[in-house]
């Protein structure tokens, strides 16, 4: 296994190098003797033990393990979904007024022959790449290159496949100058009118207006140990207790995971990772993503373009919870 | 230290505190001691330095709408306690003090009011109550004043003054920026007008929606506005902010305010913008 491990993710994986040192011992083993069987016994009896452990261990993840895990260095982010998902990629470039955004990435492809567009920011693994990414924090011009090519996906008639992952919209002067605000509050209203069905996927981190800018559609998918949130566990840490380092408290306070955001009705449907995370197994979770996309882009497409619209703002304008005074 | 000092005089809105009692007033800006009674003939702007001081939602009815008169709708919404979510202090108690202290029921104000005869939807945020933060409850009461617009036809003016989302409402209140800005869309197709008045400050999640989306786009002298905090931006990039970064004057400069307007001729360019679009 390369890179770095998390705490609670040890056992698994001593447990699973203690198997495969048995398994390489085995193979040095004649199939019928008498060490051999014991070895096989015994192998499989460890394995049975790294099901319940890691079935023990996954099952009650804390919302700040979760947390860890989106960020997780070897979890797959958009370029890994769409190579892993899609067919005859054709990326496109820039917004066509300041620059190409190297955090956000988009373009044509084919999902199991459908075309589709496919937008997404992008991280970045190893050092060189996060920088050239710039971690997957995204400027204005971003959100506009991302704009253009929904616009020209619904003006083309083929749907949209949003991957969000996200630490947060870039904060600094340049962000500014060039209006972050503004061009994440137009996607807003202009993914709303999109013509085209638009499936949002938050595949790690959704940190806040920089995930939003590109969340607006008509489902709603979150994988299992993404999270979506307001601010950041570190933001609200920083805020509420001056101290950056109570993120999992905050995580906590914050309901941010897949679980918490069925219930408050915001996303539609979690998808399931493979157990112990999407990085154990990115083949596995890109054809799981890939199906239920597939699956709900079939039912949208029977919908008219003015359905669908008015299916969305409904979709959106139902979300929040308050009271009325005497009127219960 | 030199670039922390250095960059405070950038800072606009961080020293600023409500409108404090007494007969004196010390301007937040200059320095200049102000008799009470002149500033308020003055609309609480600086005689001296023409200093926006922070008004209320209550000020702002008075100065735009016709004799101060607002039909408010959906006065009786009210937060709920979605996450269960406790600070310092839980937030029920939060929203409790608030409404004790500014009398409102939550951060901002709706209604149908008219502006020199014409008949308009109008909204008022007010940062007394958890700094304009907008939660559910704000971001139902503006979904409802669009609504409000688009059924009777009127134009909409919305006075923003927020800190941006609520955090107590976690991802829920993040979602009143898409709710809000959905039903924005259907404005947009309407054709009917939505003038958006920023005053200091408009940040975060509400400049981030739709404070950003109206067809003309006011603010007052010198407010702070932006996306991130100024504060966020230089702990990011560990630099000096330039000098008047995120006022008023620097959004528009980078061409993202149709107008700033001082605020003794608000309510003529909101009435002359309302009857242009009309």
């Amino acid at each position: 296994m390369n890179g770095p491990i998390l705490d609670f993710e040890k056992p698994i994986y001593e447990l699973e190098k203690r198997i495969n040192d048995l398994k390489e011992l085995a193979d040095h083993q004649e199939d019928d003797s008498l060490e051999g069987l014991e070895l096989t016994r015994e192998i499989a009896a460890l394995e049975q033990k790294l099901d319940r452990l890691a079935q023990e261990i996954y099952s009650k993840l804390t919302r700040w393990q979760r947390v860890q895990l989106a960020r997780h260095p070897r979890r797959p982010c958009t370029l890994d979904f769409i190579s892993l998902m899609c067919t005859d990629f054709v990326e496109l470039h820039g917004d066509r007024g300041f620059a190409d955004d190297k955090a956000m990435v988009g373009g044509f492809a084919k999902m199991d022959g459908k075309p589709v567009m496919v937008v997404g920011q992008q991280k970045g693994k190893d050092t060189k790449q996060k920088l050239y990414r710039n971690f997957g924090m995204t400027h204005p011009e971003g959100y506009r290159k991302a704009l253009r090519l929904m616009q020209l996906a619904s003006r083309f008639n083929k749907p949209v496949v949003v991957l969000v992952d996200t630490p947060g919209a870039f904060p600094g002067i340049g962000a500014e100058e060039r209006g972050q605000a503004e061009a994440i509050a137009r996607n807003l209203r202009e993914m709303t009118r999109l013509e085209v069905p638009v499936i949002i996927n938050i595949i790690g981190e959704g940190a806040s207006g920089g995930a939003l800018g590109i969340g607006v559609g008509d489902r709603v998918f979150m994988l299992e140990n993404a999270w979506y949130s307001v601010i950041s566990p570190e933001g609200c840490a920083a805020i509420l207790w001056r101290d950056s380092a109570k993120a999992p408290e905050a995580a906590e306070a914050l309901k941010l995971s897949a679980p918490d955001l069925m219930r408050l009705k915001v996303i539609d449907q979690i998808i399931p990772e493979p157990n112990g995370g999407a990085h154990r197994d990115p083949k596995a979770q890109a054809q799981i993503l890939k199906r239920e996309i597939l699956s709900a882009l079939n039912e949208l497409e029977q919908l008219k373009p003015h359905e669908l619209i008015d299916q969305r703002i409904a979709k959106f304008r139902v979300m929040g919870e308050y009271v009325e005074r005497g009127r219960e | 230290m030199e670039w922390f000092k250095k960059a405070k005089e950038g800072l606009i809105s961080q020293r600023r505190k409500d409108i404090p009692d007494g007969i004196w007033v010390k301007c937040d800006s200059c320095g200049e001691i102000i008799y009470r009674k002149e500033l308020e003939k003055d609309l609480w702007v600086c005689p001296k330095c023409d200093y926006h001081f922070r008004i209320k939602s209550k000020d702002y009815m008075n100065l735009i709408l016709d004799s101060g008169e607002l039909v408010e709708f959906d006065e009786n919404l009210e937060a709920t306690d979605p996450l269960e979510f406790k600070d310092s202090k839980k937030y029920p108690d939060r929203i409790k003090e608030s409404q004790r202290k500014t009398n409102l029921n939550d951060a901002i104000v709706t209604g149908i009011g008219k502006i020199n005869g014409k008949e308009i939807s109008f909204a008022v945020m007010d940062f007394g109550f958890i700094g304009g933060s907008m939660g559910s409850v704000v971001g139902e009461k503006v979904a409802r004043a669009i609504e409000r617009a688009l059924e009777r036809r009127i134009p909409l003016v919305i006075i923003s003054s927020s800190g941006g989302a609520r955090m107590q409402e976690g991802i829920l209140s993040l979602m009143q920026m898409a709710k809000t800005s959905a039903l924005l869309a259907r404005l947009y197709d309407h054709k009917i007008p939505f003038v958006s008045v920023l005053t200091n400050p408009t940040t975060a999640g509400v400049m981030a929606s739709y404070a950003s989306l109206g067809d003309v786009i006011i603010a007052e002298p010198k407010a702070l506005l932006g996306f991130a905090g100024p504060r966020v931006i230089q702990q990011t990039i560990k630099q000096d902010l330039p000098p008047g970064f995120q006022s008023s004057e620097f959004f528009l400069e980078h061409g993202f305010l149709d107008l700033i307007s001082h605020r003794q001729d608000l309510k003529k360019n909101i009435s002359l913008i309302v009857e242009y679009l009309s």
